[in-house]
């Protein structure tokens, strides 16, 4: 007996896979194959993540989403879709990413506004965090001039270009698509890939649906993407770095929280720097106040201490996400110019911190 | 009953090979064959691989990152097989290290626009018989860190040569159980540096032409702090004459031309059979922590030093910056052999200093020393004079057990 239970236990499981293969072969155009298989498929649309890929349309059961504030990326638009298998669904936490089941699928796009393209966008790339057995794997890849498909590119790609400024002006860039083991620079906590964006904090405000506004969280878990929500009083919430209707110290924080704290936190890349930048931080000296640079090297300039209170002049925090310079600039990847609208608010930051 | 477990430990040994064989690749790549493929090799590399880099100069344009465990990474020599990053458009360092296991050795890595190679949370990582410079000479726009192990475990340096760091050549950080050896530090603002490190052996290096030879340093606010355990033997620290040429923010930037080893904080720092020779401001400096900080469980000042059978030559006739200027002030020039701060904690001012905590010398007749006594002098300046009298300072500390690193063991010895 003991020996037949695990044959009619895999039995069992393989009629519910079959079952459940039916369900969501007619409610989704997702191949859930193409998540789980050991290597990734050439070409974006093997996934079948979008029903309009030129125009970022997704497909049935993928769900556009938006933090409140995002990464900073050379200026682009990005469009982020969630895909989590029929009958499967992530689970709620309070400080970190939600813990998605195995199949689930994060897709950011990379994009410029582009007048008279499909969607008035050019697409750049598309970057995949796909949850399998194993782990998160990331990918990237990179859309042909038709914009009809996108490639998969292992070890990234420069892709000279001129992308439109906030300002109205134009710019050109080298843009970087990252290879593998730098989707990991960012994206490494304790040593594994984990999804950085979909955090409660970062979601939690509206989104604008094909069917109107309503709170990302509240919509994700009426679609069963998310489960063990509690009473919305109780789950943070990050503002919008650019809403100045909101408190200048949250704005900031929001803004190093989702740009730099992926690395900047004690189980991340940067934890040997002792600046810890995220949300939850308390500890002043952790936060930069008056800390001296440990390994900064040139980063550090002529300066001191992370961040001197009073005087962004006098702050490493300021002088570096200013800096356009390899081995000074941060974040070190993923851009490669300066969002002088958050060089400006972590200045006022720090002139009117005491 | 010996035989047989012999003879079963040998299968299982032979099984492990012959399984270890069959599936780790070697794979050869030449600078022909592009940049792109080396990033991809090394993003695709597999446990057990070895990576054979050809003689030859790769021009690489972004940062190297390793990921795999297991891997061994083999040039055909520290002057044959050259990655250079003078064009490098980003990244922090050109060869980071994530994994465990991991050999590097015979090749070298040039102009990195940040640090050269750089280890985070590697267990078990070796450097051996690597070149790092930077070829424009000391300049403080060149990377900070040449070797740079950080938050690793069973760290083997050796036969490693950097040149050019305006940080440190040789740079461990926050790291366990830590060997360099018979490595050549040269033209760095540091040579070498020890930076709040539990267990570390350094012996056999070469540290000359740099502002600071060895440093042995523990700083505040850090995940790892509190270094302890710390063997400095049979180094040569010699003719450190290189004006300081780091960023001003960096603690090294303080440190004066010619100093050739310095302690500050730490516990349980051993200073043995080292040729110190040719340093301007000091051979052998012991010093509190000198800045402001704000972390409860940080110790600011060494705990338990002891320095002897070092050699000592010329020097301390050149005092530099106003560190070099104040321990000329206080102790006369030239500046003693061995200088102590003499800065303890103020409850210890006004009584005593535990017998494990204290500084102690024994060395040759002829080798000066002062205890600047700093807060002494700080409270009653008109009365204060340095200690000079090295006999005040006799005693020894148990010396810590040599570090063993499971990589460091003989084939027949490990397993």
């Amino acid at each position: 007996m003991a020996a037949r239970a695990p044959i009619s236990l895999l039995k069992r499981a393989l009629f519910a896979a079959l079952l459940l293969g039916a369900t969501t072969g007619a409610a989704s155009a997702v191949d859930d194959q193409a998540i789980l298989a050991a290597k990734p498929p050439a070409k974006l649309s093997a996934f079948g993540f979008f029903a309009d890929a030129p125009r970022q349309v997704p497909a049935p059961g993928v769900l556009p989403f938006a933090p409140a504030t995002p990464l900073f990326t050379d200026f682009a638009e990005k469009r982020r879709f969630v895909y989590v298998p029929k009958g499967e669904s992530a689970a709620y936490n309070a400080h970190e990413a939600f813990d998605f089941p195995v199949g689930a699928a994060l897709v950011k796009t990379f994009a410029y506004e582009a007048a008279g393209r499909p969607g008035g966008l050019r697409l750049v790339e598309t970057r995949v965090l796909l949850h399998q057995k194993k782990g998160w794997q990331a990918w990237a890849y990179v859309w042909n001039e038709e914009q009809s498909d996108a490639e998969l590119k292992i070890v990234g790609a420069k892709i000279p270009m001129t992308v439109p400024l906030p300002d109205g002006g134009a710019q050109e860039i080298v843009y970087a698509v990252p290879n593998k083991a730098q989707c990991k620079g960012c994206h490494e906590l304790s040593g594994e890939i984990v999804p950085i964006g979909p955090k409660a904090r970062n979601l939690n405000h509206a989104f604008d649906y094909d069917e109107g506004p309503e709170n990302q969280l509240l919509r994700w878990a009426s679609a069963g993407i998310l489960v063990s929500l509690p009473d919305m009083t109780h789950v943070p919430a990050v503002p919008d770095w650019l809403d100045e209707t909101a408190p200048l110290d949250a704005r900031a924080r929001a803004w190093l929280d989702i740009n730099c704290a992926h690395c900047h936190r004690a189980e991340a890349a940067a934890s040997n720097s002792g600046l810890f930048l995220t949300w939850d931080e308390k500890e002043p000296a952790a936060l930069g106040i008056g800390k001296h640079p440990v390994a900064a090297g040139r980063g550090a300039g002529d300066l001191k201490v992370d961040i001197a209170p009073g005087d962004p002049d006098a702050s490493i925090l300021v002088y570096r996400v200013e800096s356009t310079e390899p081995g000074v600039m941060m974040p070190e990847l993923g851009r490669s110019l300066t969002d002088a609208r958050a060089v400006a608010l972590l200045r006022e930051w720090v002139a009117r911190m005491e | 009953m010996k035989l047989n477990f012999s003879a079963g430990a040998l299968a299982f040994t032979l099984a492990i090979l012959g399984a270890g064989t069959s599936w780790a690749a070697e794979v050869r790549l030449a600078p022909a064959d592009g940049t792109e493929k080396l990033i991809e090799t090394l993003i695709m590399a597999e446990e057990g691989d070895t990576i054979l880099l050809e003689a030859g100069r790769w021009d690489i344009a972004d940062g190297l990152v390793l990921d795999a465990d297991g891997v061994t990474i083999r040039g055909a020599g520290a002057e044959e097989t050259v990655l250079s990053f003078k064009g490098q458009t980003g990244s922090g360092e050109g060869l980071l290290v994530t994994s465990d296991s991991v050999v590097l050795e015979d090749f070298a890595v040039e102009d990195t626009k940040g640090d050269g190679i750089k280890s985070k949370g590697s267990d078990r990582i070796t450097f051996r018989n690597l070149r790092v410079e930077w070829t424009n000479g000391p300049d403080e726009k060149n990377g900070a860190y040449g070797v740079y192990p950080v938050s690793s475990t069973n760290v083997l340096i050796e036969g490693v040569t950097v040149r050019g760091a305006s940080d440190a050549g040789i740079y461990v950080g926050q790291s366990q159980d830590i060997i360099v050896r018979n490595s050549l530090a040269e033209y760095n603002v540091a040579g070498i540096e020890i930076e709040n490190c539990f267990r570390a052996d350094v012996y056999g290096n070469m540290a000359r032409h740099n502002t600071g030879g060895i440093l042995i340093f523990d700083l505040p606010n850090l995940p790892q702090q509190g270094g302890h355990d710390i063997r400095v033997f049979d180094n040569s620290s010699i003719d450190n004459d290189t004006p300081n040429f780091a960023p001003a923010g960096n603690i090294v930037g303080s440190v004066p031309m010619g100093t050739g080893i310095m302690v500050m904080a730490n516990r349980n720092v051993h200073i043995f059979g080292n040729r110190l020779s040719g340093n301007g401001t000091v051979h052998v400096l012991v010093a509190a922590y000198p800045n402001d900080y704000d972390d409860d469980n940080y110790m600011f000042v060494p705990r338990g030093v002891f320095i002897h059978d070092n050699s000592y030559g010329e020097g301390g006739a050149a005092p530099d910056n106003e560190i070099g200027e104040l321990l000329a002030e206080r102790a006369g020039t030239p500046i003693p052999d061995i200088v102590w701060d003499g800065v303890t904690r103020i409850p210890e001012w006004f009584t005593w200093v535990a017998a494990e905590n204290r500084i102690y010398v024994k060395e040759a007749e002829g080798t000066t020393f002062a205890n600047a006594k700093m807060i002494s002098h700080m409270l009653l300046p008109w009365e204060t004079s340095p200690d000079r009298d090295i006999a005040d300072y006799e005693g020894s500390l148990p010396e810590p057990a040599a570090v063993t690193l499971p990589q460091d063991m003989a084939p027949d010895v490990e397993g």
